[in-house]
């Protein structure tokens, strides 16, 4: 196995461009564990961790420019506002050495549907952006994750930045795992409303192949949230709603039964974390007079 | 934490004959390996260098029983680095090892029971050159059928897992798939049944449980040049180990020389053998030093488990609370090699009516052979897995009756007289009914706290922790009683003894003791507990402890709760016989000095002679000037007797322990997750050497039966007895933030026989722990739950 060691990003690039099978390494929270385990013996590893502006953020108008290997405990302490779904999703990830290890380029890159950042970077609506020497392109979070571990970069393809669109309304995210903390999920649910476009975005993580939005259950609650009036009369959604909203979330799962927990389970889970979920949020929602500033957090 | 509390009785005897010593015994004085521990720098059995050093690495089986048709060693032998490829053929002597029967081989022939068995070995001069040559290795296997249960161990066409048994149950068993068998009969069951106002029954599954110990098997064999073997490696039992190693090395035991490496813990992991062998035959074979670590996916395959038990149990109950008897079947999983499960058999059986009067009972536990991974000693030893059925009936009992399960308890609690089913008397305190009575007066701890903390409300109060998973939606709150009953030491007529060289001279004009024994420190606190023993029989205060080594005679085993009882007791023992010997010399030198050499009673103290009116009458360095006493002795328990093979009576066991838990638990219903809140314990221990260490093992050993309540368990395939989940990834075990507050409340009620009247601590509260926390949350929810550990799914229906 070689070890590249870049001292710039273009000097990333070009030995991606040059070893395609190497494998990028930054905090190494994952793929040490491959390696140890014998799980996987890349022919390169490639060191990101002299790029410093893979560690650096930017507080944008629209949205927050996300270095792809900023901690997760740095998104904790310095995102909570700008970012609280995916606040709420750092403060499960692992130990806290792991988390001021990690960083969402590691869950994009792996793109394993139990990564934690996805519901909540599905739910909040990021767009990836990945650069080659042939250039720089923007993968919206819809279309990136595209099998069981597997994502749409380019074998040349680094991540460079996630852009995640700054919360316009409360956001919140759930994660089940068998244990009060350190814990892979057995499956997680992320929910953020956004009064500006008056739409409600999801993230469902490790109950199907890839992270998944429960496309069907936001269509039903963006429908019924507009022709109730709720989010100009900010009443309380009525339970049907919510059961009907966690029915369709439920049913957006395609999971497995492993060692972690039973399909059925999950299922059945992803629907009391949607129903509760959105009970948190638009609660939220209610107390900031039809529109929070203040996050979930 | 200010809320543990502590009674003595008035008038306990504690057997303690020296004055007051600073650090000495009933002293709280702090482990001198805990901040080297707690910063990382402690030396552990993997930390271990030696120049010239190899790397031993082993090849474990990919299934689950299976002949050997053919190893091919040939491309791992011409990796470059790679010093030696060997299998089961190029073994020097014996080829089998294991606690009670030899049946375990050091490499598998002929076939794998289990999967992860060890097949072949490497040394190379880097471990990642010996985990890829060992990859090489070509292992051709031709599969058989899987026993893995007791319906398939049974068959009458079952595979023998092993064949033409000659072990000492061989003969009595009534399969050869099952290991040991003991019944236990006293009064007359059926009969008894007839006055029952109320019957229950149930059938409880208990899962595997992993010990999960800190530092995985590890250490190092050094060839010597007289053809020995100098061996450093972390054990629980140093002269075990070296029983079955010699032979498999073809040596005599004095030319395999063991010392204790730094251990991180054991729970009984560490009591059947590990790399010890493997490690010495690639050391022999080479010339050079090896050393081995697993590491933690290999560990899980690498030492025996706690046995997963299906439990049968029938109990009934007159109106008025008082049980009329007890059948019950209990069915132990030892998996495809012994290890101690004909002990584990022994102590199911005999414990399992729990700390209750029943006069008529009818017993029967048995463990199985299976290809299921071999399972063995850990902490409650057999004891768990039956207080887990029967405190479930308790409960069972008490609803039927319409009962308070506490008051229904100490209807049935046993006390000092009480004869166990086995026939033996309760001879030192047994306060069963006072523990619970304890528990259940404690304050409750303030309920739903999230809804008043406001602003304050931390989701890691409640179900889910960090996941944020309910911010009290679905939460119920419950509450659980458990208390078990525990043996201290090895039962059954064991020849139980432990060996202590105490050694007294004069250092730079001060009395300085030196403690030799072979006891291993698995974070019991001998470390602790040994000097304060000194100190406390000889009147100074510098004592040094020597390394455990095989030097010294043996200590047993640091399990069964035994050591502080046994090592503790050699040391005394041993301590005491210095005494009179530097009393001795003293009455020898001085004694036409003054009368009182002859006449009083004499004490050492402060590094003097006084007598027990305190009057000094020398310094010990005056006594002994330059001369040295030391001496090493022998100290046993009193005897026990087996247990009769048909009716199951004899005085068994040396001690009984007890221990009871109230959980509080929390459950979000709605998605089946579990807070346990608090998990107050109130233990006898008999007398606390040392309080602080009491009450760390009384948390440890309740978070350790936490853990089995609700999340740890090896999950082994039943389609191809494959372990699922050998990694602390799936393996889930307590976080701090699973571990809630544990308030201890002790007592010391001493053991007239034990030294000091100390009672074994670490055991029994593993045992009630479970069963609290399983009965809390079948209180909370109103389920059944009839299996350990309780899943989001057991609670949710969505198995």
């Amino acid at each position: 196995m070689d070890f590249l060691r870049p001292a710039s990003w273009e000097e990333a690039l070009a030995a991606k461009a040059e070893h395609p099978t190497a494998v990028p390494i930054a905090g190494g929270t994952d793929i040490m564990v491959e390696i140890n385990f014998d799980h996987r013996r890349p022919e390169y590893l490639l060191d990101l961790n002299r790029i410093e502006l893979l560690r650096e953020w930017e507080v944008g108008e629209e949205s927050v420019r996300l270095g792809a290997s900023v901690p997760y405990s740095q998104i904790m302490e310095n995102l909570r506002e700008e970012l609280p779904g995916l606040a709420l999703a750092s403060h499960t990830v692992a130990s806290p050495q792991i988390r001021n290890r990690g960083g969402v380029g590691g869950n994009l890159g792996t793109a394993s549907p139990a990564g934690d950042a996805h519901p909540a970077l599905l739910a909040a609506g990021a767009e990836v952006e990945v650069e080659s020497v042939r250039g720089t392109r923007l993968i919206p979070i819809d279309e990136f994750y595209k099998g069981v571990k597997r994502n749409a970069l380019e074998p040349d393809e680094l991540i460079k930045t996630v852009h995640v669109k700054k919360a316009d309304g409360p956001q919140q995210y759930s994660k089940v795992g068998t244990r009060n903390a350190m814990v892979i999920a057995v499956c997680a649910f992320g929910l953020a409303l956004h009064p500006e476009t008056r739409t409600v975005r999801t993230g469902i993580g490790s109950a199907a192949p890839t992270p998944v939005r429960a496309t069907a259950a936001e269509e039903f609650l963006n429908a019924a949230l507009e022709e109730g009036g709720f989010w100009d009369n900010g009443r309380i959604i009525t339970p049907s709603i919510a059961k009907q909203f966690a029915d369709l979330a439920s049913g957006a799962c395609n999971p497995i039964d492993d060692v972690r927990g039973t399909a059925k389970y999950r299922r059945h889970a992803v629907g009391i974390m949607a129903r509760r979920t959105l009970g948190w949020t638009w609660e939220q929602y209610r107390a900031g007079n039809g529109r929070t500033l203040e996050g979930a957090a | 934490m200010a809320q543990h509390t502590r009674a003595v009785p008035a008038g306990t005897p504690t057997d303690v004959t020296q004055k007051h010593t600073e650090g000495g015994v009933g002293a709280s004085t702090l482990r001198p390996d805990g901040t080297l521990k707690v910063t990382g720098e402690f030396a552990y059995s993997s930390d271990m260098w030696h120049e010239e050093m190899l790397w031993g690495q082993a090849l474990r089986s990919t299934v689950a029983h299976a002949e050997i048709v053919s190893i091919d060693t040939s491309e791992a032998l011409a990796v470059s680095g790679v010093y030696a490829v060997l299998t089961a053929d190029d073994l020097p002597a014996a080829k089998n090892y294991g606690l009670e029967f030899r049946d375990t081989p050091v490499l598998a022939y002929g076939k794998v029971r289990h999967h992860g068995e060890p097949v072949a070995l490497v040394a190379a001069d880097h471990p990642e050159t010996a985990r890829r040559a060992a990859a090489k290795i070509k292992v051709e296997y031709r599969e058989l059928p899987l026993i893995t249960d007791e319906a398939s161990a049974t068959a009458p066409d079952a595979v023998l897992v092993h064949e033409g048994r000659t072990d000492r149950h061989a003969s009595h068993v009534p399969h050869p798939n099952i290991v040991h068998r003991q019944p236990i009969i006293r009064g007359n069951a059926d009969e008894a049944a007839k006055r029952a106002d109320v019957i229950v029954r149930g059938e409880y599954t208990f899962g595997m449980q992993d010990q999960a110990f800190l530092g995985p098997e590890s250490g190092l064999a050094v060839p010597a040049e007289d053809g020995g073997i100098d061996l450093y490696v972390a054990t629980q039992w140093l002269h075990a180990d070296r029983e079955q190693i010699a032979p498999c090395l073809g040596l005599p035991e004095d030319k395999v020389r063991m010392t204790m490496a730094g251990i991180g813990g054991a729970f009984g992991g560490r009591e059947d053998i590990s790399m010890q062998i493997m490690a010495s035959v690639l050391a022999l074979r080479t010339g050079k030093p090896v050393k081995m670590v697993y590491n933690r996916y290999e560990s899980f395959f690498g030492h025996v488990h706690r046995h997963p038990a299906k439990l049968y149990y029938e109990h009934g109950a007159t109106k008025d609370g008082k049980i009329t008897h007890m059948k019950c079947k209990i069915v132990l999983d030892g998996g495809a090699y012994a290890s101690s499960t004909v002990s584990v058999v022994g102590n199911a059986s005999s414990l399992s009516v729990g700390p209750y009067v029943i006069d008529d009972v009818d017993i029967e536990a048995i463990g199985l052979y299976t290809n299921n991974p071999p399972c063995g000693a850990m902490r409650g030893f057999g004891a768990v897995q039956a207080c887990f059925a029967y405190e479930a009936q308790m409960d069972k009992l008490a609803a039927k009756l319409g009962m308070d399960p506490v008051e229904f308890r100490q209807i049935n609690a046993m006390e000092q007289g009480t004869l166990m089913p086995t026939g033996q008397v309760v001879d030192s305190p047994a306060p069963v009914a006072e523990l619970l009575r304890r528990v259940k007066a404690r304050p409750m701890p303030p309920e739903r706290q999230w809804e008043t903390a406001g602003e304050g409300a931390d989701v890691r109060a409640l179900p889910g922790g960090l996941s944020n998973t309910t911010h009290g939606e679905g939460v119920v709150r419950g509450v659980g009683y458990a208390v078990g009953i525990k043996n201290v030491g090895f039962s059954e007529g064991f020849d139980d003894y432990s060996t202590a060289r105490i050694r007294m001279e004069v250092i730079n004009g001060e009395a300085v003791a030196t403690v030799h024994t072979a006891a291993a420190e698995v974070g019991q606190g001998g470390v602790t507990i040994h000097a304060q023993i000194a100190r406390t029989e000889l009147g100074v205060t510098q004592v040094t402890i020597h390394p455990a080594d095989t030097h010294v005679g043996s200590a047993g085993s640091t399990s069964a709760g035994r050591q502080t009882y046994m090592t503790g007791g050699a040391i005394k023992n041993s301590c005491e016989l210095v005494r009179e010997k530097v009393l001795e010399i003293g009455r020898r030198k001085f004694g036409s000095y003054h009368p009182a050499w002859a006449t009083a009673e004499l004490l050492l103290q402060d590094g003097k002679v006084v007598t027990d009116g305190g009057e000094v009458l020398a310094s010990i360095a005056d006594v002994l000037e330059d001369e040295a006493v030391e001496i090493e002795e022998q100290w046993r328990h009193r005897p026990t007797e087996a247990f009769d093979l048909v009716t199951g009576q004899g005085n068994g066991h040396v001690q009984y322990a007890f221990a009871a838990h109230r959980a509080v638990v929390e459950v979000d219903t709605e998605l089946g997750l579990v807070k346990v809140i608090e998990l107050a314990c109130a233990q006898d221990v008999g007398k606390a050497v040392n309080p602080l260490s009491v009450i760390g093992q009384i948390q440890g050993g309740t978070t350790q039966g936490l853990g089995v309540a609700v999340m740890e368990e090896i999950i082994v395939d039943p389609k191809t007895a494959k372990v699922r989940n050998p990694s602390f990834t799936d393996y889930l075990i307590p976080t701090i933030l699973d571990t809630p507050t544990i308030p201890v409340d002790y007592l010391e009620l001493a053991d007239p026989n034990a030294p000091y009247g100390v009672r074994g601590i670490g055991e029994a509260p593993t045992l009630s722990s479970t069963p609290a926390v399983l009965a809390a949350i079948r209180n909370a929810t109103g389920l059944e739950l009839t299996k350990t550990p309780v899943r989001p799914e057991h609670l949710t229906g969505t198995l």
